[in-house]
């Protein structure tokens, strides 16, 4: 198929277009990547199977049963309607949030709808069990991962933004919101932004998710009662479980979107082949900086 | 963007069907047993290591007694069916006894005024029931170490299995009030801490109880049972409980005697403890998985 970006810069003639290759996500990074995307979509949705045993959010020790933060149910009307109260406020969720359709089509009680659930009918053991074993998986594959891109420097690469670069934090906010990417030698690196929301994630979110799930088992609790106190009680830390969650819910949308729109088809090679291709505009001469070759 | 509309229509069409595909999948991997055992190593995981990182010793958090829920939220039976039962609990426990046998060297038989003379320990704990919520209670009770010592465990015991009131599924000669269904089963959709079984239960009666009854032999009914492991037998804190917040303990929280196994989630207290048994193995039990929720897929140890 021809490639259409001749075309979009012919017009521009002082600058020489060429296609290179750049090797840039090794084996053990693009392995890690897809396990982990794998473990995170089983862990959000056997999380929301879990969640709806008892769909509702408090905060501190205990569960305030009159006095949740977020909460839903269904109603007693005839046909019944699906209500989501959040911080005192309700809303009608009829379809999608505490009253959807089941398997039998009949609408049921259940916080989230089944084809967000794992498994899709109500089975509290099921998604126990689908969640036990994914959080195992995942935070193994997030090891090999972490210890893999420390040894070979491929995290400093991914996170650790460069000096020019946090001077030039304001331009990249500003080529963000215009869905500008960069092009050439700057599409080598990640961007400013994309260092720093990724070291979110993995040092912030990720961590603290972790934390807050092993904060509302029991046996935990009594060996390290200090998960008690950074979450300020079990019920909170519940809270954070679900908030964060939906953190990774949205850093996963805007990661995805950010994919299709900066070049879906270059992205996914680089992800499954670890090949990506630079863009490069070439001024006078190429710069031999051996990152990369094409193969 | 430069790419035809048609790829990126096939992209849509292609990720939507996996996705349904998928859903369906992992139902059908999930009613899979060998997939089903794959998956329970995660759990076997959570036993392995939570053993690691707890001693024998380690206490769960107690907290003060400002703490102290307002309302301790009962739930699985309420209310037992059970006639037996009803009749000890007119007569407020006072013919209710305890008995422990199995490999025991002295079996033991005790009324209720004989547990409450005996040295008790109070403490103020959370109850973290599996669906989610937590409520804050301060029990008091017999260490069950004390009982276990008191009967002498035979060598080859290694679990500690408690045999409880409350019927949860009724076999035909149930031997409970036809009138009380409070605590009759419930459909697919069971779980622990179900707290509404009623409905349940007269669908039971309306339409499918009758023809089951045409169709099978008469059965015993299901009562609750729970077993722990000697780790959690001997813990400090697990006692059998005859108060909750200083008063005797409700028939909804489980009276006379309900266990609390504390580091446990809330399936493991088990309630109205009539017999306890030390065993081998849970080869006679049930199911044979150690409990009655752990019969129906729930994980044994329920430290998370």
């Amino acid at each position: 198929m021809p490639r259409t970006y001749l075309t979009r810069t012919a017009p521009d003639t002082a600058e020489v277009e060429r296609r290179r290759f750049m090797f840039r996500h090794p084996a053990v990074i693009r392995v890690t990547h897809w396990v982990n995307a794998l473990c995170l979509l089983v862990l959000l949705m056997s999380g929301l199977q879990i969640f709806n045993a008892h769909p509702a959010l408090y905060w501190g020790k205990v569960s305030t049963f009159d006095t949740p933060l977020m909460a839903m149910s269904q109603t007693e009307d005839d046909p019944p309607k699906g209500v989501t109260t959040v911080l005192g406020r309700t809303f009608d969720t009829t379809g999608l949030l505490g009253s959807s359709d089941g398997a039998d089509g009949e609408p049921a009680d259940r916080g989230f709808p089944s084809w967000l659930t794992l498994p899709s009918d109500q089975d509290l053991t099921g998604g126990r069990s689908w969640h036990f074993f994914f959080a195992w998986a995942f935070v193994l594959n997030g090891a090999l991962y972490l210890l893999y891109g420390l040894f070979s420097g491929q995290l400093r690469f991914r996170v650790v933004p460069q000096r020019d670069q946090v001077r030039h934090f304001a331009a990249s906010v500003r080529e963000h919101l215009t869905l500008r990417f960069p092009q050439g030698d700057e599409a080598k690196r990640y961007n400013v932004i994309q260092k720093l929301t990724y070291a979110v994630v993995l040092f912030v979110l990720l961590p603290v998710q972790v934390l807050a799930g092993l904060a509302m088992s029991p046996a935990m609790d009594a060996a390290f009662p200090f998960l008690l106190t950074l979450f300020d009680g079990r019920q909170s830390a519940r809270t954070v479980h679900f908030v964060v969650a939906a953190l990774l819910v949205l850093f996963v949308v805007v990661h995805v979107a950010l994919v299709v729109l900066s070049g879906f088809w270059n992205n996914m090679r680089g992800m499954l082949t670890g090949w990506f291709v630079i863009e490069r505009k070439v001024e006078p001469a190429p710069a031999a900086d051996g990152t990369g070759s094409a193969p | 963007m430069n790419r035809p509309p048609s790829r990126r229509a096939l992209l849509l069409g292609a990720t939507a069907a996996a996705g349904t595909a998928m859903l369906g999948g992992c139902d059908r991997l999930g009613e899979a047993e060998w997939f089903r055992r794959t998956l329970k190593t995660g759990e076997d995981a959570n036993l392995f290591v939570q053993r690691l990182l707890l001693t024998e010793r380690t206490l769960a958090p107690e907290f003060p007694e400002a703490d102290i829920s307002p309302w301790f939220k009962p739930n699985g039976t309420e209310d037992p069916p059970d006639k037996a039962y009803k009749a000890l609990a007119r007569r407020k426990f006072a013919t209710y006894h305890l008995e422990i046998d199995g490999l025991v060297e002295t079996p033991l038989k005790l009324s209720l005024a004989e547990l409450r003379k005996l040295p008790s320990r109070t403490q103020v704990t959370r109850h973290d029931c599996v669906e989610g919520w937590s409520a804050i209670g301060k029990w008091t009770g017999v260490p069950l170490a004390d009982l276990l010592a008191q009967a002498r465990l035979k060598p080859q015991a290694r679990y500690v299995v408690f045999h409880c009131a409350d019927t949860m599924d009724q076999g035909d000669d149930a031997g409970t009030d036809a009138d009380d269904a409070d605590a009759a089963p419930s459909g697919g959709n069971a779980n622990p801490a179900m707290t509404r079984q009623t409905g349940g239960g007269e669908d039971k009666r309306d339409s499918g109880g009758q023809q089951a009854a045409d169709a099978e032999p008469a059965t015993e009914p299901v009562r609750y049972y729970e077993s722990v492991d000697l780790v959690d037998a001997f813990h400090p804190q697990t006692i059998l409980a005859y108060e909750l917040n200083g008063k005797a303990l409700p028939v909804a929280n489980g009276a006379p005697l309900r266990l609390r196994v504390e580091r446990n989630l809330g399936y493991k207290q088990a309630k109205y403890v009539m017999r306890i048994e030390v065993v081998e193995s849970f080869a006679n039990i049930g199911e044979g998985n150690g409990g009655y929720w752990e019969d129906q897929g729930y994980a044994w140890y329920a430290g998370i």
